[in-house]
Formats: structure tokens, C-alpha cells, sequence
């Protein structure tokens, strides 16, 4: 029971913590990345380009 | 010619109907009679109205643009809305009702379809699934249709969804007067109206996938990502907590795959995200179009929304084990649910800063504009919710508050203040542009609504708060010999003034939506119609 409880914590701890920076790593890169600034100021008037 | 479309869903609802009409007649289950007659009913309506439709309009198909505009479909969505308001003030008053239940017993009237046991999850669902759903089913259908500016498509497919969902709400709340449930907390439904559901929700996901599939504009926008993750987890959690085997198809009664502990865990990842999803994604995209629209400015950062919608729904889905400190689960996996719960934090303030900091530059409107004021306190009462679920989640907070009234006020700032709020204002601005009104009836009666009901809503949280944490405090307190001092029913007693506090607060916010409801009545019948051209890019849309 405790190394079950033992196995998965080292996996969470390690590869499950490496999985969220990295994930994260990419959302944020995505959404800071200079060309995509255009891209992105253009998607918020979508709103109000409506016909 | 028939299309396919409307050839397929007749076939389908004849077969239906059918089924419908064999178990009415062999099951030995009063409940399922009647809810197979209902179901067979509604089939052959459906059946009826394809019919109607198509040698109405001679088998045409409805034009996709008109001079050059896109066509909207808004038929469905006008539907959606008044369902919403409709099925808004039967819940709230439910609620009403329990909440005088719990200050005074007698209300129960000895009757087993009026008892607090079986209204509580008609409360539940009349307001999370019977409103909020139609809120987001009518927004999602308006939001995704204008800023793709493309025509959803199908001719039956959306009234399929909408009629479709509605027979479902109609299904599960007679169920649980009648006494058919599951048991399972939001999701009470027995396993017909579940499996009705999914059918439902399906079409549901390929409406949406269709009408962005088809889009003229390339960017989708962020409030369709919010409504789109929405739709697919719903699914997900759906299918999995309602696995279950009926005793027979004849019967009402079912049981679920899961045993125990792993019954637990899958109630609460899926009680959890239906909180996560269903009131906060969905409704999220409900801020990211109609905060913006009504301000006319954009969204305060584009890039932050992209930030908030990837860490939101990839943390959300690991909270839900918070639920079950203390119980058989074992305790790495409820320390699990809180840690998620605390990183819930960044996203949750994330996404609140983005929605309130849209008006910077605009604080003005607050003052003219009540409808504008309802959408930012709303975010604001998001922010305050979002703040108090983490610290609720940790085992030493969570061993005062749970099972307390604290989780009910905790629920209602939530549940009033976020999701009822942001559906007021989406509510307020849907009615004039679906009815071609240049405005609402009366703005001050909006201003009404917002006081009443903020009153309303203060009233209730604080008394929630007071009786929850004195109720917890009472429980643990022992005398100098180690015996409990407290009796369960002196708590009981202790309670009562705050159950009168919150009676009176939720019959404020009844009060609040009921102003809401004839305001709404007076714009679509007495308002003064838009202008044709008045606005170049305006709200004008063709109706069928």
C-alpha cells in the first residue's frame, strides 16, 4: 500500500510537475509570442465586426 | 423532396415514439408510464411539427445569406431564452420554498411529492441545469452563429437540441417529485433521462462543431473555446458518473458500475467539474462576449484570455477529490483535489481581472448602465467564490465548514452572484437584439432588480456564513470531560434566526427576477422597434 502510495507520488511529483511547467511553458509562449500580438489584437474586435 | 435531415430525425422520432409507447404499456412502473407517455408525446409532436414545417414552407431550404448578411437562426435561441426566464423563477421559487422548509418543518405538508427531500434536487436542477443550461444553449447558439457570421446549420438539428433538452428537464423534474432518482448529488436523473441526454448533447456538440466548421471568420473567437469546453467535458463527465444497468427497461430503477469509494470519486470528479464547466466555462464565455459587447470595448487582453482558458480547464479537472477529505478515499488523493484547488487561484483571478479590467477606461458606464453593473459584479462575486472554494478545500478549513451551512452560502455566492448575474445581463441584452428592440423597457426597473437582488444575495451569503461556521464550532465543542456539548437538534435551534435571514434574502432575489421577467415581457411586446439601418453594423437579423 505505502509503495503504491510511494510510486505515485514520485511520478506526480516529478513527471506530473514536468507536464504542467511544460504545458504551461507552451500556452504562455504561445500567447506572448511577438507575431502573434497582431493575430491576437485582431481576434478581440471580433465582436464587433458582426454583420 | 424531403431532406435527409428532416427524413432522418421523422424516422428516428416515429421509432421513438413507438418504444415510448411499448414500455408505457408493459412496464409495471407507475413513474416510467408516465414518463414514456411523456416521452412518446413529445416524439409525436416532433413528428407533427417536422411535418407542418416542411409542407409549410414547401420543402425549401431556408437561404444561408440574405443580401450579402448572414441569415441568423434565432428562432431556436429566442426559445432558449424564454425557457431560461421561465424555468429561472419556478427554481428560485423552489428554493424559496425549501429555504421556508428548513425554518419551518410544517411547510413539508406531510406529503411525499412536497417533502424538502425531493425538492431540494428540483431546486438544484430547475436552476443549475432547467436556467443555467438554457442560458448557455440560447447564448452559445447566439455567440457562435455571430462571430463566425455564418447560419448554424440544419433546419431541425437546433430545434432538435433545444425542444430536446427541454423534454429532458421537463423528464428529470417530475422525477424527482415522483421520487425517481439516482441519488447521485446534480445528478439525480435515472438512467433513461440520462441515456435522453446524451443523445441530446451530442447533437448539441455536432450544432456547435458544424457552425464553427463552416465560419467566414478564420480567428475563432475565445468565448467559443470557453463554450466548446464546455460541451465536450460535459459530455465526458455525463457518460461516466451515469454508467448504470437498469433492472429492467421497464423500470425506473438502475444501478451504477461503480462501487464504493470509486462511486465516490467519480460522483465528486464529475460534481466538481459539472461546477467547473457547466457554471464556470460555459459562463465564462458568456463574460468574454457580452462584457465586451455592452461596454464596446474589447476584451482587456486578448493573450491573458488564452492563458486563463488552457490553465483553467487543464487544473479544474483535478479539484474534485476536495470533496472527500475525511472519507474511505484516500488521503493523497483528496491532498491532490486541494493542491489543484489552490494553483485554481492564478487562472480564476486571471480570467476575473480580464473581465473587470475590460472596462478600464469605461468606469462610467457603471453608473448609467444597471445592465453593465450586473455583468461586473458578477465577475466581482466570481472572484470572491473563487477565493473562498480553495481555502474551503483544505482539510483543516474543510473540517469546520463541510457538511455546514458555509458549503451552502459558499454555493449561493457562486450560484446567485456569478452564473445568476451574468445570465441577467446576457438576458437583458439577448431580449432587445432577438426582438429587434432598440432598447429595453425601462432601465430603471433593471436598477431595481440589481438593488433587490444584491441585497438579496448579501443577505443570504452572510447568514449562510454565520449559522455555517457557528454550526461547525458547535459540533466540535467539547465540555472539560471530553463529551460533545452540543445536542444535533441544539444546533438545529441555534440555526434558526439565519434560516428566516436566508428565506428573506432568496424571496428578494425571487422578487428581483420576477421585475426581471415583466421588463422583459414589456420590451418584446410594447418596446420601440430597431430602426432598419439605423446601425451599419448593427444588431439587425432576418428572421426566418
Amino acid at each position: 500500500m505505502n509503495e503504491t502510495y510511494s510510486a505515485f507520488a514520485g511520478f506526480a511529483q516529478t513527471w506530473g510537475l514536468l507536464y504542467f511547467m511544460i504545458l504551461f511553458g507552451v500556452v504562455l509562449a504561445y500567447a506572448l509570442w511577438p507575431k502573434n500580438r497582431k493575430k491576437f489584437d485582431d481576434a478581440s474586435q471580433i465582436p464587433f465586426r458582426e454583420d | 423532396m424531403i431532406s435527409l435531415e428532416e427524413g432522418g430525425f421523422a424516422i428516428f422520432l416515429v421509432l421513438l415514439a413507438f418504444a415510448c409507447i411499448i414500455v408505457a404499456g408493459k412496464t409495471f412502473d407507475q413513474v416510467m408510464a408516465f414518463h414514456a407517455g411523456i416521452g412518446a408525446l413529445f416524439a409525436a409532436v416532433s413528428v407533427f411539427l417536422i411535418f407542418k414545417n416542411y409542407f409549410d414552407d414547401g420543402g425549401e431550404a431556408i437561404p444561408a445569406e440574405i443580401d450579402g448578411k448572414p441569415n441568423y437562426n434565432i428562432g431556436p435561441i429566442k426559445f432558449g431564452a424564454v425557457a431560461a426566464m421561465f424555468w429561472g423563477l419556478a427554481g428560485f421559487t423552489v428554493g424559496l420554498i425549501i429555504a421556508l422548509q428548513l425554518a419551518w418543518p410544517a411547510l413539508n405538508f406531510d406529503l411525499p411529492w412536497t417533502n424538502f427531500g425531493r425538492l431540494r434536487p428540483l431546486h438544484t436542477s430547475a436552476v443549475i441545469f432547467a436556467f443555467g443550461g438554457n442560458v448557455l444553449l440560447a447564448t452559445s447558439m447566439y455567440v457562435v452563429q455571430r462571430t463566425s457570421r455564418v447560419r448554424m446549420p440544419g433546419k431541425i438539428l437546433p430545434w432538435f437540441v433545444i425542444l430536446g433538452y427541454n423534454a429532458f428537464i421537463v423528464i428529470a423534474g417530475t422525477g424527482y417529485l415522483l421520487g425517481a432518482t439516482q441519488s447521485k448529488e446534480y445528478a439525480e436523473p435515472e438512467w433513461y433521462a440520462d441515456l435522453w441526454l446524451t443523445i441530446v448533447w451530442v447533437f448539441y456538440l455536432l450544432l456547435f462543431l458544424g457552425t464553427l466548421w463552416k465560419r467566414k471568420e478564420p480567428h475563432i473567437y475565445v468565448a467559443n473555446w470557453f463554450y466548446l469546453a464546455f460541451i465536450v467535458t460535459i459530455a465526458m463527465l455525463h457518460i461516466t458518473n451515469n454508467l448504470t444497468i437498469p433492472v429492467s427497461i421497464y423500470s425506473t430503477k438502475s444501478y451504477i458500475v461503480w462501487s464504493g469509494v470509486q462511486d465516490a470519486m467519480v460522483q465528486w470528479w464529475y460534481g466538481h467539474n459539472a461546477v467547473g464547466f457547466f457554471l464556470t466555462a460555459g459562463f465564462l464565455a458568456i463574460m468574454y462576449y457580452f462584457i465586451p459587447k455592452r461596454a464596446e470595448r474589447p476584451v482587456y487582453s486578448y493573450r491573458l484570455s488564452i492563458v486563463h482558458f488552457w490553465a483553467l480547464i487543464f487544473i479544474y479537472i483535478w479539484a474534485g477529490p476536495h470533496h472527500l477529505h475525511y472519507t474511505a478515499l484516500p488521503q493523497w488523493a483528496s491532498t491532490l483535489g486541494a493542491t489543484f484547488s489552490i494553483i485554481l487561484w492564478m487562472p480564476s483571478w486571471g480570467g476575473m481581472i480580464n473581465g473587470l479590467m475590460t472596462l478600464s477606461g469605461a468606469w462610467d458606464k457603471l453608473r448609467t448602465d444597471p445592465v453593465l453593473r450586473m455583468m461586473v459584479v458578477s465577475v466581482a462575486f466570481y472572484g470572491m467564490s473563487t477565493f473562498e472554494g480553495p481555502l474551503m478545500s483544505l482539510r483543516s478549513v474543510n473540517s469546520l465548514s463541510h457538511y455546514t451551512d458555509w458549503t451552502i452560502g459558499h454555493v449561493h455566492s457562486g450560484a446567485l452572484g456569478w452564473v445568476g448575474y451574468i445570465s441577467f445581463g446576457a438576458i437583458y441584452c439577448l431580449i432587445p437584439w432577438l426582438w429587434n428592440k432598440r432598447q429595453l423597457y425601462s432601465l430603471k426597473l433593471v436598477n431595481l432588480h440589481f438593488w433587490l437582488s444584491t441585497i438579496g444575495i448579501v443577505l443570504y451569503i452572510t447568514a449562510m456564513w454565520v449559522s455555517g461556521i457557528m454550526q461547525g464550532l458547535m459540533w466540535r465543542a467539547y465540555d472539560q470531560l471530553g463529551f460533545l456539548e452540543y445536542s444535533f437538534v441544539e444546533t438545529v435551534e441555534a440555526m434558526h434566526p439565519f434560516y428566516i435571514i436566508r428565506a428573506l434574502g432568496g424571496g428578494l432575489f425571487l422578487l428581483g427576477a420576477v421585475i426581471m421577467a415583466y421588463n422583459l415581457w414589456m420590451t418584446v411586446r410594447h418596446g420601440e422597434a430597431e430602426e432598419a439601418d439605423a446601425t451599419p453594423a448593427g444588431s439587425l437579423a432576418p428572421a426566418e
